[in-house]
């Protein structure tokens, strides 16, 4: 297959563009793999990609209920970070900022990966030292971060509200400056490309509907095109996480399900840079390539598998934005939707062997994944192909809720509407 | 989304806050089985479909009430007072 260049670009443009080949093959299921990935995401594409390259694992068939690239991998607001507290945390998500800023040479294939940084805004002096504390602890573990003063910010995102007479006045702000955002279909198909062209199958329209089992082992799976027996099941379908494990009878687990909403506004002339967050409420903002701005804010805050949100949140997410650029005001939104995050009840994901033998799983992620997708296809595949955790991703057992080894970021107890 | 409280009538959803699973049975105060105390805190059956919820009417009564509700549909079918027998 003709790898993806600049040459290429030019040579099929005074070609009529007949020279591209499809990016990956519609393949027929075969009955036997040696590992079967549920879930056709970032996370599950990365996994099989990751499986192929780290481990030399290629007879892998990946079962996607829909097309690929029709989740949450396709529709959320494309931030790229590792500005967390936590040890069990920062090592991970920074093991996958580095794996972004690779990510289009190692795929040849450009998910316009741009650290153009994230900067949390503080309004009040505690919350001024809570950031520097998260700063500090960056720094500790190797990642960058710089406060910020007014000063700095207004020199930086110019259409910020820094006036003191605003509801909630800017005290200052936290950088990371490797931060940034990344094109989300791009990443889907690049690592369906990547992974299509080591071997993997990609089974599109291929839902699966139960578990074959010997026993206690899990053998293969049922799907809507035939059975398909795998020597190891990898189970990594986000918001869908509860409904699958009962299909192998795994009747209770520590995740919700919620919904999350985000916007995208009409397009606008070069407005903002940069990713910003609002620390008065929740809001995370940035701008696309083709103008829009892109944003969002807190999940709804109840249980929900509707792919709809509801008007509370919108309303508070616009206010918010509106506090923050006042020249949004006359802004028109052009869409918004709700996806359905697997929220677990530490904030914190999952990536485990079991729960039942030959079975592994990958969810928990939040409404946080997006940026996790290469490290998260890094550990899983590790995790699948050796049987145990992977060092970066050992903190995020299954087992480490009852045993009180719990990775709650935010502080916030056992409420997983709330992280 | 509308809750009909009990107390108040129909009201508005950002009138309430929500206290999550209500299917769950807190253990004995007094009870040092590590495991129910686990699977009360931590184990959820997350249901796609009918869901009973604790809900507060914070802005309201603020009463605390169980609603069923359709997690796919967001429909609801019943409201009453917690500690209401269904």
């Amino acid at each position: 297959m003709a790898e993806y260049s600049a040459f290429q670009v030019f040579k099929n443009g005074l070609t009529g563009n007949t020279g591209w080949k499809q990016a990956w093959r519609k393949p027929e299921p075969k009955q036997q793999y040696d590992v079967v990935i549920i879930g056709g995401g970032g996370h599950g594409l990365a996994t099989a990609y990751y499986l192929a390259v780290n481990h030399g694992i290629t007879n892998v068939a990946i079962c996607e209920k829909g097309w690929l690239g029709s989740g949450n991998i396709g529709r959320n607001t494309t931030i790229v970070r590792s500005n967390y507290l936590l040890n069990g945390n920062t090592p991970f998500y920074e093991h996958s900022m580095k794996l972004w800023e690779n990510l289009s040479h190692e795929l040849n294939y450009n998910v316009m990966f741009s650290q153009r940084g994230i900067i949390n805004l503080c309004h009040t002096p505690a919350q001024l030292d809570d950031t520097a504390r998260r700063g500090n602890s960056m720094r500790l573990m190797g990642v960058d971060a710089r406060m910020l003063t007014p000063r700095d910010l207004a020199r930086r995102v110019p259409g910020l509200d820094l006036s003191a007479s605003a509801r909630f006045p800017v005290l200052g702000g936290l950088v990371q400056p490797r931060a940034g955002t990344a094109r989300h279909d791009a990443v889907a198909w690049g690592y369906a490309r990547a992974a299509d062209r080591r071997g993997v199958d990609i089974l599109e329209n291929c839902e699966v509907t139960g578990f074959l089992r010997d026993g206690d082992k899990v053998t293969g799976v049922a799907t809507s095109r035939g059975e398909i027996r795998a020597r190891k099941i990898a189970v990594c379908v986000a918001g869908s996480t509860s409904h699958m494990m009962k299909l192998a009878g795994i009747e209770k687990l520590p995740i919700e399900s919620h919904v999350l909403q985000a916007f995208v506004s009409e397009a606008l002339k070069p407005f903002l840079d940069t990713v910003v967050t609002f620390g008065g409420g929740h809001l995370y903002i940035s701008q696309s390539d083709k103008g829009g701005l892109v944003f969002g804010g807190d999940i709804d805050g109840y249980n929900s598998y509707a792919q709809h949100g509801n008007l509370p949140v919108v309303e508070e997410v616009m206010s918010e934005t509106v506090a923050l650029f006042p020249a949004a005001a006359k802004v028109r939104l052009l869409r918004s939707w709700g996806g359905i995050m697997d929220m677990s009840m530490d904030g914190t994901p999952i990536i485990t062997t079991g729960p039942l033998t030959g079975m592994y799983l990958n969810c928990g992620w939040c409404y946080g994944g997006f940026k996790a997708t290469p490290a998260s296809g890094w550990c899983f595949a590790h995790t699948i192909a050796r049987d145990e955790p992977h060092e970066l991703s050992a903190a995020f057992t299954l087992d480490r809720f009852h045993r009180g080894y719990v990775i709650d970021e935010k502080g916030q107890g056992a409420t997983p509407w709330k992280h | 989304m509308i809750i009909k409280c009990p107390h108040c009538g129909p009201r508005d959803l950002a009138e309430f806050s929500y206290h999550g699973d209500a299917t769950l049975t807190r253990p004995d105060p007094a009870s040092t089985d590590r495991d129910a105390w686990n699977a009360y805190v931590y184990d959820r059956t997350n249901p796609a479909g009918d869901h009973r919820e604790y809900w507060q009417h914070s802005g309201g009564c603020r009463r605390h009430v169980v609603v069923s509700r359709n997690t796919l549909t967001h429909a609801i079918t019943d409201v009453r007072f917690a500690g209401e027998r269904k």
